[in-house]
């Protein structure tokens, strides 16, 4: 495995975990600052370690029991199919015709429900609203980044870098985040779920030949090349898109200054 | 046995949602690369043309049937974030 797939194997896992801890922050903070912080960071941290012990407990069996060829033809077509999803999606987002995700209305709407919950927070003790809220929030974005995790890291043999690549981006997230104590609304998500999309697509289309015994001219210099041709693909298709017109274009949220517009603005 | 049942719904919900979702033409073109890959295999020439393009063509095409199935929820954030006791919170993107 020569150092450019290892850089854009970095480069993916670390956008992924970017972009769901970033949401995960929203839950995270809307919980702390309606509930309590000390229920909402126990609930953040517990979900990181079950996280962590699922990559362990996944990954290292699978790199040492599973024939390398049928891991990566797997692991290559699990990627494809998260890869092609996002990609899709930020097309459909960069093009106007699906709504950007928009932190500040599920921070707000979030805040809303949980202080308007029944379940008073406890002045002692743990709240369980808010440790369940941060545990589900970190959790459930955390699988996806876990998966791509187990299947970069395991197809390669780079689990170690792998998991240490999404620890650094969750650490990021969470430092900036307590840093201006509030949920991270202005990192551009669809650019950065681009570029994942395309790394995952790139990774998964080369993992699938491999894995099946197709020999890709350049070897993993296949990758960076798919990287170009998926990049193209998607910058070619958004501009059709636009010129194509708004068919369907969703009806806009709620507009507040310094929102975005769906599909346009993205910083 | 209930928890166990509700834990395989749910591990069986987040799978289907993950791989098949509100894009099944995706999933099915990925198995479809996967089959011709594996049909290819000793036509080195032909899979590398051919996966790529497969890949490329149903992504545009999968772009092009999002244009078309007509407007999508308002805003994501209203079915985003679930009940805090239950459900979960919709953290599906």
């Amino acid at each position: 495995m020569n150092p450019t797939s290892t850089v854009v194997l970095v480069l993916a896992v670390f956008g992924a975990s970017t972009v769901e801890m970033v949401e995960a922050l929203t839950l995270v903070v809307a919980a702390g600052v309606t509930r309590g912080w000390r229920s909402a960071l126990e609930g953040a941290a517990a979900a990181v370690v079950v996280l962590g012990v699922l990559v362990v407990a996944v990954g290292a069996p699978l790199i040492h029991y599973v024939p390398i060829d049928t891991l990566r033809v797997v692991v290559g077509a699990l990627l494809l199919v998260l890869g092609l999803a996002w990609l899709r999606k930020a097309i459909l987002r960069a093009s106007g015709l699906k709504a950007l995700h928009d932190e500040d209305a599920i921070f707000a709407a979030t805040s809303a429900e949980l202080a308007g919950d029944p379940a008073a927070a406890p002045a002692r003790g743990r709240d369980s609203v808010a440790f369940a809220v941060a545990f589900k929030g970190v959790f459930l974005e955390g699988t996806e980044v876990v998966l791509i995790v187990v299947s970069l890291g395991a197809s390669q043999h780079r689990l170690g870098i792998a998991a240490a690549a999404a620890g650094a981006a969750a650490l990021m997230v969470a430092v900036v985040g307590a840093v201006v104590a509030r949920q991270l609304s202005r990192v551009p998500e669809n650019s950065i779920k681009t570029v994942v999309g395309v790394m995952l697509c790139s990774f998964g289309l080369f993992w699938v030949g491999e894995g099946a015994g197709v020999h890709w001219p350049g070897s993993d210099l296949a990758i960076p090349a798919f990287v170009g041709l998926f990049a193209v693909v998607t910058a070619a298709t958004v501009v059709w898109l636009r010129a194509a017109g708004p068919s369907s274009v969703p009806a806009p949220g709620p507009a507040r200054p310094g929102t975005p517009t769906p599909g346009r603005a993205v910083p | 046995m209930r928890t166990v049942r509700r834990g395989a719904r749910a591990f069986g919900a987040f799978w289907w949602d993950f791989l098949i979702g509100d894009t099944p033409e995706l999933f099915v073109a990925v198995l479809a690369v996967v089959a011709v890959a594996l049909l290819l295999r000793h036509h080195h020439l032909a899979a590398v043309i051919v996966l790529p393009v497969m890949t490329v063509v149903s992504l545009v095409a999968s772009s092009l049937r999002g244009r078309r199935s007509g407007p999508r929820a308002p805003a994501e954030p209203a079915a985003d974030p679930g009940p805090p006791s239950a459900g979960g919170t919709g953290a599906s993107d």
